[in-house]
């Protein structure tokens, strides 16, 4: 992926490579859950698509993503509350969620994580007979 | 150019702001005043600020906006950002974190002296609102010509 190439293009300058790779920011994410599915929505401003990386290894969820924005040559900062573009936060799943079928989108820096439960585990209603 | 924040991202910056919010919270004011209209760190939307000899660069990060509810005004080199994120749960939902920021936010910022509050321009690009206001022609250092 196009993130791979920038990190060997930038391996001449190891400071800078290092610092990319050992500074980043975690982001603000809310979870709910709702019958069949858990959702995750997480705050990544300025990571594009093809810039964000969801995956699943094991039963660990990771997101990771690098915000990319538009600045001329030779701006120089001024004031900063952000000061590294590396997204990285990692989530434990647990057993009965579906994790082949996890549905991802991201709109406007969002991301939407879907985390559908099993259909064999969803909850049912237990009918009571009355007599 | 495609910038990484590069400018934002150097180990100098980081540790001076470090050190400075570290020292606020121990030494309380004696790392000297802070700025009238600063916020608290953490405060939504964090911001940037960039400059160049042609134009000033406010970076807004804030995800998942409505760009209509956005207000952006900018009066002599007062810049004032307002708008609303509503973050919309399922109402029978079972929550677990909510870390989010919902509702309403306002930051001011004074921007250098010589910005043109003519010459604004504001887009909104994944989840980043980016405004670009143009310096006045005459204070960009200029090549003087040796004839």
């Amino acid at each position: 992926m196009s993130e791979q190439k920038e990190m060997k293009t930038r391996e001449g300058s190891e400071i800078q490579s290092q610092s990319e790779q050992d500074v980043f920011v975690r982001p603000a994410v809310d979870i709910y859950e709702s019958g069949h599915e858990i959702t995750v929505k997480a705050d990544l401003p300025g990571v594009s698509r093809d810039r964000l990386q969801v995956q699943v290894d094991g039963n660990t969820l990771a997101i990771e993503g690098q915000a990319a924005i538009d600045m001329p040559e030779g701006m120089e900062a001024v004031y900063a509350d952000v000061h590294t573009t590396h997204f990285r936060r990692s989530f434990t799943l647990s057993n009965e969620l579906d994790s082949g079928n996890i549905n991802a989108e991201v709109k406007d820096g969002v991301l939407t994580l879907r985390l559908p439960k099993r259909a064999e585990l969803q909850p049912r209603k237990i009918e009571v007979s009355v007599g | 150019m495609l910038g990484y924040l590069t400018g934002f991202d150097n180990d100098v910056f980081n540790e001076l702001d470090r050190v400075r919010r570290q020292m606020d919270r121990t030494l309380g004011d004696w790392t000297g005043p802070a700025g009238i209209r600063s916020m608290a760190a953490g405060t939504f939307p964090p911001i940037n600020v960039g400059a160049s000899d042609e134009q000033v660069d406010v970076y807004v990060f804030a995800a998942g906006m409505d760009p209509k509810t956005l207000n952006i005004a900018l009066q002599q080199n007062l810049l004032t950002i307002e708008g609303e994120r509503k973050i919309e749960l399922p109402e029978n939902a079972q929550l677990y974190r909510q870390e989010r920021f919902s509702g309403n936010f306002r930051r001011v910022l004074t921007l250098p002296d010589d910005v043109d509050p003519d010459q604004v321009n504001a887009r909104y690009h994944d989840g980043v609102l980016q405004i670009t206001v143009k310096r006045r022609e005459a204070v960009r250092p200029r090549q003087i010509e040796i004839k």
